[in-house]
C-alpha cells in the first residue's frame, strides 16, 4: 500500500495529554505521529477556553489553557513529533505482526506498534441544533457543513446561526440560492463585523432575508425540507426552505473509536493503572477518555498516566530491551535527547 | 447562606443552600438537579446549563454579558429571561432566587 504512514506511536488527539506524552515516549526514543480533528494543537483547551486560567498545574500557581498548550509545544519540540489536523480516526485494524493499522476519514492509512488514545471528551463535531424534529432531514436537506456550493443553487436555503460560519456562508452561497433566509435569535452576531456590515447591506438590497427568531418546526416529506417555522417577536412566520444549514458550534463525540472493541465504560475507555492500557494490548488511553476506579479527570491525573504508559510501550516496541529509569535532571542521555547538552 | 430554589422540567423543587460566590450552576450540580448538564464545567462555553430566570428576579439577576449572550444562541428555547447558571454568581442579595430548567439543554 503506497501512501502508508509508519510511526512508532499514533497518538489520537493533540490535546495536552497527547502533547506530554510526545515528552515522556520521547525520552524512551519513540517516535510520534498525533491525529487531531481540530486544525491546530491544544483540543479543549485551545478550542473551548483558551484565555481561561488553570490554576492546578504543579509549579504553575496561574497558566491560561493556551499558555499551557503552547508551553507544551515548546517541551516537546526536541522529539519532533508529526501532526496531522483536521482528521478523525475512522478503522483500526490488528496486523499479523502485532501492529496497527488506522484509517482517517480521508482515507489516510497509519501504521504503528502502539496506538495511544488521548482523544479527551471525544472528537469536536457540529453540535445538532435545538430544533425538534430534525433528524430526518439530516444529510438529505440539513447539512452541517458545505462541501460544495453547487449542491446549494436554486434552493431556498435557511441557514441558522450568528457565527462566522452562518454569515460567511450566507454571503457566499446568496449569489447560488434562490433565496437565503439568515436566521439568528437576536441582532448582534459573533461574527466579524464586516461580514455583519455586508449582510446588512445585501438585506437593504433585498438579495438575502434576516429573520430575528429561532427555528421551532420543520416541514417537509422524506427527508426533504419544503418550509420551516421560525418564531419571532412578533410570532411564527414561516419561511420557504428547502436546504438548511445550521450553525450552532461544536460538541465532543466519542465516535469511531466507540466501535474499536474497546470495552466501553459509559462511553469511556477502561484501562488499568499500572500501564494504562485497554483491554486490547498495544492500545492504551490516557486523559479524559479513560476510566480506572479513582479516576479524576485533571490534566495533572493524564500527565502521570502518559508517564507509566510510556514504559509499558517502551516494553512492547522494544522487547527485551532493559529500561533504565533515569532523571531529566541528572541523565546526560536524557539531556541529549532534548537537546540541552551536546551529543558527542 | 443564601436559598437557591431550582424547579426542574418535570416541576420538581430542589430548595439549596448555596455559598455566596459560588455559581448557581455548582449549586445545581452539587445538589444532582436535572437537566443541568455543564458540560464546559462552568467555563461559558457550552451552553448546557441554561436555566430561566423566576419574572421575579430577573432585575436582581441582571442581563448577561456579551460572551454570555453569545454562548446562549447555542441554547434551546432562549427567552428574554434566560441565563447560563455558570454565569450567575450568588450573594446575599439573591437570597430566595427561583429559577427554572429548561426542558433539554440544546
Amino acid at each position: 500500500m503506497t501512501g502508508t504512514i509508519t510511526t512508532d506511536v499514533l497518538i489520537v488527539g493533540a490535546g495536552p495529554i497527547g502533547l506530554f506524552a510526545v515528552f515522556e515516549l520521547g525520552l524512551f526514543d519513540m517516535k510520534c505521529h498525533l491525529i487531531d480533528i481540530l486544525d491546530r494543537p491544544g483540543g479543549q483547551c485551545a478550542e473551548l477556553y483558551p484565555e481561561k486560567p488553570i490554576y492546578d498545574i504543579p509549579g504553575w500557581p496561574s497558566i491560561s489553557a493556551q499558555g499551557l498548550v503552547d508551553k507544551l509545544l515548546e517541551q516537546i519540540a526536541p522529539f519532533k513529533p508529526d501532526f496531522t489536523y483536521n482528521r478523525m480516526v475512522s478503522s483500526l485494524e490488528k496486523l499479523e505482526d502485532g501492529s496497527f493499522r488506522v484509517i482517517t476519514d480521508e482515507n489516510e492509512v497509519f501504521e504503528a506498534k502502539v496506538v495511544v488514545i488521548a482523544a479527551g471528551g471525544g472528537s469536536f463535531q457540529p453540535k445538532r441544533p435545538p430544533i425538534p424534529g430534525i433528524e430526518p432531514y439530516e444529510g438529505k436537506s440539513v447539512f452541517y457543513s458545505v462541501r460544495r456550493m453547487e449542491d446549494f443553487r436554486g434552493h431556498d436555503l435557511v441557514i441558522v446561526g450568528g457565527g462566522d460560519s452562518a454569515l460567511d456562508w450566507t454571503l457566499n452561497l446568496q449569489p447560488v440560492a434562490k433565496s437565503v433566509t439568515l436566521v439568528h435569535r437576536r441582532p448582534e452576531f459573533r461574527a466579524a463585523p464586516d461580514s455583519v456590515n455586508k449582510m446588512y447591506a445585501m438585506q437593504e438590497m433585498k438579495q438575502l432575508h434576516f429573520q430575528v427568531g429561532q427555528v421551532t418546526g420543520l416541514t417537509g416529506t422524506e427527508g426533504q425540507l419544503s418550509s420551516a417555522t421560525i418564531k419571532g417577536p412578533d410570532g411564527d412566520v414561516e419561511v420557504p426552505c428547502t436546504r438548511m444549514l445550521p450553525f450552532f458550534g461544536l460538541t465532543m463525540k466519542l465516535g469511531p473509536i466507540a466501535e474499536w472493541g474497546l470495552n466501553l465504560h459509559e462511553n469511556l475507555i477502561p484501562v488499568d493503572t499500572e500501564k494504562f492500557q485497554t483491554s486490547v494490548p498495544g492500545i492504551f488511553a490516557v486523559g479524559d477518555i479513560n476510566w480506572y476506579p479513582g479516576k479524576l479527570k485533571l490534566i495533572l491525573s493524564g500527565f502521570h498516566e502518559v508517564a507509566l504508559m510510556a514504559q509499558a510501550a517502551k516494553r512492547i516496541i522494544s522487547p527485551g530491551e532493559r529500561i533504565v529509569f533515569q532523571y531529566t535532571t541528572s541523565s546526560t542521555s536524557l539531556q541529549k535527547k532534548l537537546g540541552v547538552v551536546e551529543a558527542s | 447562606m443564601t436559598k437557591l430554589t431550582f424547579i426542574a422540567h418535570d416541576g420538581t423543587q430542589f430548595d439549596v443552600d448555596a455559598e455566596n460566590g459560588s455559581t448557581v450552576m455548582e449549586n445545581a450540580i452539587r445538589n444532582a438537579v436535572p437537566g443541568i448538564e455543564a458540560e464546559c464545567g462552568g467555563a461559558c462555553a457550552c451552553a448546557t446549563c441554561h436555566v430561566y430566570v423566576d419574572e421575579a428576579w430577573t432585575a436582581e439577576v441582571g442581563e448577561p454579558e456579551a460572551m454570555e449572550e453569545d454562548m446562549l444562541d447555542f441554547a434551546y428555547d432562549v427567552q428574554p429571561n434566560s441565563r447560563l447558571s455558570c454565569q450567575i454568581k450568588v450573594r446575599d442579595a439573591l437570597d430566595g432566587l427561583v429559577v427554572r430548567v429548561p426542558a433539554r439543554q440544546g
